[in-house]
């Protein structure tokens, strides 16, 4: 008995799993830099590559900027993030389908100042986008808005 | 004595400016007229939404305060940062004949425009969204969005812009810039989006 149920439905959560995997195929694509000036510096990996202007970003880089430096990235579903000079800006999470414009963004602003405008995620849901600080989380209702983490 | 109450002293500033923490401060900006807008921000069981332009909300680890902030602070505090925040990506609409992935003769035209944003931005990437009216179901429309947007690829392809710029999304019948009832042969929603970023 626990068979004849356990396979159709096993073969069935692969069926969910397959769609949930083939919705969000852009996985190394989250965004690019499309501005940089200063020391810019993306951590990924363990690697600190240059964060040159058309660097590809993917989840889980972490940008960060010295002293005389500042970056703004386009994310895949057109939120722009840009930060000030001493920053350390970490995409934690970047999930989205182009076609329904559903997903998921997490971002960490650990040091220095950010601006941001939300894209087609938080206009879609407001719950699906948001920016943390070492104290709190902030969500975004389809905003633009600055954020400072003083050391 | 007075050396070490001098040494506990300090010690203790210390410890109370380590306890503050790092200070935190968010500020909400004005958005393009109409649009809703606010942030929410949570710190444990404390919130303070913010939902007036210039609304801002200061942090330690212990409290949470709103105060109102001006264009003339954020621009003193953010202004490296604001300055680095890409152009917003740049819109066209281009459209289609009926049931068919060719685009209509004014729409020509538009390419040129949109040649021309390109030519402006130092790294440009390229989206191009298909749409359809809602004649047809889901599955023919996402097809049918879908090969639009290759079409618009492949014709500026053919003006030199590299394929791996494009990305291209088939949206069906799901937002229709006209709304209409299911099944209406409207011109307006056979539309192809093009977001140069």
């Amino acid at each position: 008995m626990t068979k004849t149920f356990s396979r159709p439905l096993g073969r069935g959560l692969a069926v969910v799993a397959a769609a949930l995997w083939l919705s969000f195929p852009a996985l190394a694509d989250v965004g690019q830099i499309k501005v940089a000036t200063g020391q810019v510096f993306v951590d990924r990996k363990g690697q600190s590559l240059p964060g040159r202007v058309g660097l590809v970003l993917e989840a889980d880089d972490v940008l960060r900027t010295g002293a005389d430096g500042s970056v703004g990235i386009t994310m895949r579903d057109n939120s722009l993030l840009s930060a000030g000079p001493n920053s350390i800006l970490s995409l934690e999470r970047f999930e989205f389908d182009a076609t329904t414009g559903d997903g998921r963004f997490d971002a960490r602003l650990q040091r220095g100042t950010l601006a941001v405008t939300s894209g087609r995620i938080a206009k879609k849901s407001p719950q699906a986008m948001t920016v943390r600080t070492p104290s709190a989380v902030l969500g975004v209702r389809g905003t633009e808005f600055v954020v400072a983490v003083d050391d | 004595m007075t050396r070490l109450a001098r040494w506990i002293a300090i010690l203790v500033a210390v410890l109370v400016a380590g306890c503050a923490g790092p200070k935190e401060t968010i500020v909400l900006l004005p958005s393009p007229a109409g649009q809703e807008t606010a942030v929410t921000v949570t710190q444990g069981t404390r919130q303070v939404v913010l939902a007036q332009p210039y609304a801002g909300a200061r942090l330690s680890r212990s409290s949470a305060e709103a105060f109102p902030s001006n264009a003339q602070e954020v621009q003193v505090r953010y202004g490296s940062a604001l300055a680095a925040q890409p152009l917003p990506p740049a819109r066209f609409t281009l459209f289609f004949v009926e049931g068919k992935d060719e685009f209509t003769d004014e729409s020509k035209l538009i390419v040129d425009s949109v040649f021309a944003e390109i030519a402006k931005r130092p790294i440009p990437d390229v989206i191009v969204i298909g749409h359809t009216d809602s004649v047809g179901n889901d599955a023919a429309n996402d097809v049918l969005s879908r090969q639009r947007a290759e079409v618009v690829r492949a014709a500026f392809a053919a003006r030199g812009l590299a394929a791996d710029k494009v990305v291209t999304v088939g949206r069906g019948k799901r937002e229709l810039a006209v709304p209409t009832g299911d099944g209406v042969a409207e011109p307006r929603n056979r539309r192809v989006e093009i977001l140069v970023r």
